[in-house]
């Protein structure tokens, strides 16, 4: 018999949209900051040429950007901690967290299984492996762009956390590589949650998931 | 464990009805909350402007930087380094510094340092009362606003020895000091607890050699808790203030405490 399942509580989905915009809005003005010292290459192709902050009208902008960011610190801080809060006190995160290192054999299987070259997925509950590890790393990723963006905030005033992270440039670096990581978790993100469909999408909306009957778990 | 995600289960035409019902609150709610976030974001882009940021992000802005500015002590010090980590500082910004070197290439005459203090009447101080003071020699990281930093070598005076020797008897530190060059075309506004941080100078040299014109000869602030706009050169004002005082790229839409 088909069923609907409340698959994501209402204070995580507050969390995962409130993050959406805020984290968005992070990037976007974290590239307003980087204009003003691209220095980062991969040999000799810089990994924003400057045709490319022209065409997304980033030019410029420095002190905008820096007004953006620093506010919206906030609210991406504050967001941040009251999920991983959340989850922990709730204890959804049992569903999010991987349990064992065969999680990352899982996830190999999850990614191939994806990419049509295996049949079968590994067992799993709510989310399965490469979820898991994913939604686990984006927190992770997110703890460490706070850490490192203290870091290069306040490099004299928090030198010990400066020095943490390598020093002011190398933290500047990691803060940087995190955001393109955001940017690829993004791309697959979306992605997934196309192929996955409508009722998947609808669930993180309004909460509820259909299930449709037959082999009922 | 709590059943927190419960489930629904019903004849296949009341469950689609019921998850009908559950779609349509569900979405108007979330289109609602986006159009409220939306419209809180966009009155706040449409707010009236204070110096060139929108006012409700002026507050935000200045919270942190009270926030910053109560966190800082003297034991929080920028970095300091071995003199093999120094590499060339490029001259970058020369607002102030629009006077043309005589023939023999020396730098136009610099009419002393002005002292200006509440209730004391301005005192005109001249290069050697500045080096009168202990001498203090710092390597450390110069931190451009831009993203990128040098290190340099400068020697000079302790800012919080100048108002030890030199503050005007019977006047007190006030709450804020202004700097400016001569006629104001540069000026920059501090709060006195950074300014006596024991990392800020008034400098007279640089790397071991005599400040030059394009970095702010002949003398100039260095200020490591502070971005480099902060660290003004050719100083000919330094006025004493409870009064947050001007400053010049805070009037461009920067950040008025901008501390490292």
């Amino acid at each position: 018999m088909s069923k609907l399942v409340l698959k994501h509580l209402l204070a995580i989905r507050w969390f995962h949209w409130i993050n959406f915009p805020i984290l968005f809005l992070m990037i976007w003005s974290g590239m307003l900051i980087y204009w003003a010292y691209p220095a980062y290459h991969l040999g000799p192709i810089a990994l924003f040429p400057q045709w490319l902050f022209g065409l997304f009208g980033l030019k410029f902008r420095l002190a905008e950007g820096m007004g953006l960011h620093f506010v919206f610190m906030w609210i991406f801080i504050v967001n941040g901690i009251a999920y991983v809060g959340y989850t922990l006190f709730s204890g959804e995160w049992r569903y999010l967290v991987p349990t064992s290192l065969s999680a990352f054999r899982d996830a190999w299987q999850v990614v191939l299984h994806d990419l049509h070259l295996v049949k079968e997925m590994p067992p799993q509950e709510k989310y399965n492996a490469a979820q898991q590890i994913a939604y686990t790393g984006i927190i992770v990723m997110g703890l460490g762009s706070f850490i490192t963006g203290l870091a290069i905030y306040k490099p004299a005033n928090l030198s010990w956390l400066a020095a943490l992270c390598g020093g002011y440039e190398f933290a500047r670096l990691i803060h940087f590589a995190l955001t393109m990581g955001y940017i690829g978790f993004f791309v697959v993100h979306i992605g997934q949650v196309m192929l996955a469909g409508w009722n998947n999408f609808r669930s993180m909306v309004i909460g509820w998931e259909l299930v449709k009957g037959g082999e009922s778990k | 464990m709590t059943n927190r995600h419960p489930e629904i289960v019903l004849p296949e035409a009341d469950l689609n009805r019921e998850l009908r019902k559950k779609s349509r609150r569900g979405f108007i709610l979330g289109g609602l909350a986006a159009a409220g976030a939306l419209g809180a974001y966009e009155s706040v882009r449409l707010a009236h402007k204070e110096n060139e940021v929108p006012w409700p992000q002026r507050r935000v802005l200045d919270f942190n930087g009270k926030l910053w500015k109560s966190y800082l002590d003297d034991s929080h010090l920028m970095p300091t380094y071995p003199e093999s980590a120094i590499r060339y500082l490029k001259p970058n910004g020369d607002h102030g510094l629009d006077e043309e070197a005589d023939d023999q290439g020396n730098p136009p005459a610099w009419d002393g340092l002005q002292l200006e203090s509440p209730g004391a009447s301005p005192v005109t101080l001249q290069l050697a009362d500045i080096q009168s003071l202990p001498v203090q020699k710092i390597t450390t990281k110069f931190c451009c606003i831009e993203g990128w930093s040098v290190v340099q070598k400068w020697t000079g005076a302790r800012f919080s020895d100048f108002t030890k020797k030199f503050l005007p008897p019977g006047s007190h530190l006030t709450d804020y000091i202004y700097m400016a060059t001569d006629g104001e075309d540069y000026f920059v506004g501090l709060d006195t607890k950074s300014a006596l941080h024991p990392q800020t100078l008034l400098v007279w040299e640089q790397n071991d050699k005599p400040l030059v014109y394009e970095h702010g000869a002949p003398l100039r602030l260095i200020i490591p808790v502070k971005y480099g706009i902060k660290n003004i050169k050719r100083i000919g004002l330094i006025r004493f203030t409870n009064q947050r005082p001007r400053d010049f790229w805070y009037e461009q839409g920067y950040d008025w405490f901008s501390g490292l």
